[in-house]
């Protein structure tokens, strides 16, 4: 990279590329809390859950990525999954046994699992 | 709680990528403004011109001390070495405090730019990031989030052509404590032994290998992209008059909402407390928050009203400190946390000095005599001149602070420790030696449980004649006959 015009390029691919699209089928992105406070409540266990489920049923549509605290270390792990919609739901306290349903329920049949929500919002990124 | 709840109260700056960008992926930062601010920087100002907007914004290290930025990296660019250096101190070793790891593990490549530009600032082309090997994953997303930043050139030669050279490299702490002060730092980065030395003279003249060097906290350091992205104006709005923008609190303790918190500068550690926090678990009575760790104070609840900034900590004996805040309730005794808090500075303590290494482990020989209830009365006026003897004579700041948790919590709960000493009793119920199990006799059933439970046999009485009775003299207090009482007739007073 030798300028700032080289960066803002970057940063406009990337805007483009994170871009949830709708077409031609509505894509996800699964975020879980991955800093010191989720991995001391499983949150890796979580993370490999819902690669692995969205590698198994070849789902195409899903990017299950990691980031730091969310904050709410109380409630980790913490999950957010963000529709072309831009709305997130954030799910609290999984399991890999909730993650594979929240894989069926929310990513598959499109159906948030309510009972596990810690809350839900117009997506910050 | 919802999640809108819970962020309603605070203010993102520092946080405003954790727990949404994946660290490990430079290409999110940069679509989030990231390196932008470095860009102009290194493009099109002068270093003097950098100092300026940093002094104009109002930054005060985050560390603890509250050192205005801009007047730390002013002395360090007006010396002249060709060697200078840039340190971010991510040693953050207070019990109950993970801010920098949060900002290091969420967020690396915002504490990289601002040490880019901090290097511009002052001259210096190599940085140094000191890290606890206890912080795995934020060595880790440190390590990686340079190798990126380098294959982009971000960091290294030539940064956007602009002649300027910039390096960083990860050295690890093993997890002492004193580390955590500038000198002793500045010994152990060198392969010293992490001992400190007396300032003057101070980094910023004769730091790393003897060079200025500039040492700013993980969290100061990625203030410093922000307050030129947005502006030192805009920086210098948020908070109070002398202490501008934000500040990151770990909540810890007796708190319903345990995590990690941002708010502007100047709000009450009521507000914090008790509308992002969620009040005090089981419903219970709210006693003091401890600000600062073991170098920090208590502060009770009639001075949850005060804003939070430097100096108004500093007047009630606190002090900001790098950002922990551990909740404590009814159920806290406060001399058994400041005999806790003594007992760290006491442990990690690296014994250079004398007042220090034997003033700190006297204290905590006073406060423990008073916890078993032999202290005597005049402990307290002893504990007092100890701390001010240790306070004054102190190499470092490790021993100048070590009294404080005892200073303050004297200042306020001194009627406390004149019940551990005068009455033999612990009025919070946690020193074990002060406390006595008894049965009330309206309540037991002669169920006999208690007495088949007890490790010591201390408890005697015939099956379904109440009540039983525990002989005081075997009694060793361990608490288990009253945890596995099914009708709550065991009293702990």
């Amino acid at each position: 990279m030798k300028s700032l015009e080289d960066l803002k390029k970057m940063k406009e691919e990337t805007i483009q590329a994170m871009q949830l699209k709708e077409q031609p089928e509505p894509e996800y992105r699964v975020t879980v809390g991955l800093g010191t406070c989720g991995i001391a409540a499983g949150a890796r266990a979580v993370y490999n859950a819902f690669v692995e489920e969205v590698n198994n049923r070849k789902i195409k549509y899903v990017t299950v990525v990691g980031t730091g605290c969310a904050g709410i270390c109380k409630n980790e792990p913490l999950v957010e999954i963000t529709g072309a919609d831009g709305i997130t739901y954030t799910y609290q306290n999984l399991t890999p046994e909730k993650a594979k349903a929240v894989t069926e329920q929310h990513l598959v049949q499109k159906k948030p699992v309510e009972a596990w929500l810690l809350a839900t919002g117009r997506s910050l990124l | 709680m919802g999640q809108k709840e819970y962020l309603k109260n605070q203010q993102r700056e520092v946080l405003q990528n954790c727990g949404l960008i994946n660290p490990e992926n430079i290409r999110e930062y940069i679509a989030r403004d990231g390196y932008q601010a470095m860009g102009r920087v290194l493009t099109s100002c002068q270093p003097q011109d950098v100092i300026e907007q940093i002094k104009k914004s109002g930054l005060r290290g985050r560390g603890g001390g509250g050192f205005p930025t801009g007047r730390k990296w002013e002395y360090a660019a007006r010396a002249v070495n060709e060697d200078k250096y840039i340190i971010c101190n991510g040693d953050e070793g207070d019990p109950g405090a993970f801010m920098d790891r949060s900002v290091m593990e969420g967020d690396p490549h915002a504490v990289l730019e601002g040490m880019v530009i901090a290097g511009y600032a002052i001259g210096a082309h190599r940085g140094y990031i000191y890290v606890r090997a206890e912080y795995p994953v934020a060595v880790e997303r440190m390590e990686l989030a340079i190798k990126q930043a380098r294959e982009l050139g971000l960091v290294g030669k030539n940064i956007f052509s602009s002649g300027f050279d910039f390096d960083i490299e990860v050295r690890l702490g093993a997890g002492a404590f004193v580390c955590g002060e500038e000198t002793a730092m500045l010994n152990s980065i060198a392969g010293k032994r992490g001992e400190p030395r007396p300032r003057p003279p101070f980094p910023a003249v004769a730091g790393l290998f003897h060079k200025p060097t500039v040492i700013n906290n993980v969290e100061t350091l990625a203030n410093v992209g922000r307050i030129f992205l947005k502006g030192p104006e805009y920086f210098a709005g948020i908070g109070t008059e002398k202490s501008k923008g934000t500040k990151v609190f770990a909540l810890a303790g007796k708190i319903n909402n345990t995590g990690l918190i941002e708010v502007p500068m100047g709000v009450t550690l009521r507000s914090i407390i008790f509308d992002i926090g969620g009040g005090i678990q089981k419903g219970r009575k709210f006693k003091a928050v401890l600000i600062g760790g073991p170098s920090g104070g208590c502060i009770p609840e009639d001075h949850l009203d005060a804003p939070i900034d430097y100096d108004s900590l500093l007047k009630l004996g606190a002090m900001m400190g790098s950002g922990g805040l551990i909740v404590m309730d009814e159920s806290d005794c406060m001399v058994d946390i400041a005999k806790f808090f003594l007992e760290f500075t006491q442990d990690e303590s690296c014994g250079k000095c004398t007042p220090c290494r034997v003033g700190t482990k006297r204290m905590h020989e006073i406060l423990q005599r008073i916890t078993i209830g032999e202290g005597k009365e005049e402990d307290i006026s002893l504990l007092k001149r100890l701390a001010e003897d240790i306070r004054k004579s102190s190499l470092c700041g490790l021993g100048q602070t070590a009294p404080n948790p005892v200073l303050s919590t004297l200042r306020f709960f001194e009627e406390e420790y004149l019940a551990h000493i005068r009455d033999k009793h612990c009025p919070a119920g946690v020193c074990s030696r002060l406390v006595r199990f008894e049965i009330i006799p309206e309540k037991c059933t002669a169920c006999s449980i208690c007495a088949r439970i007890c490790p010591v046999e201390a408890i005697s009485g015939e099956p379904k004649k109440p009540p039983y009775f525990i002989h005081q003299g075997i009694c060793i207090k361990c608490g288990a006959c009253q945890a596995k009482c099914p009708f709550s007739a065991i009293a702990k007073i």
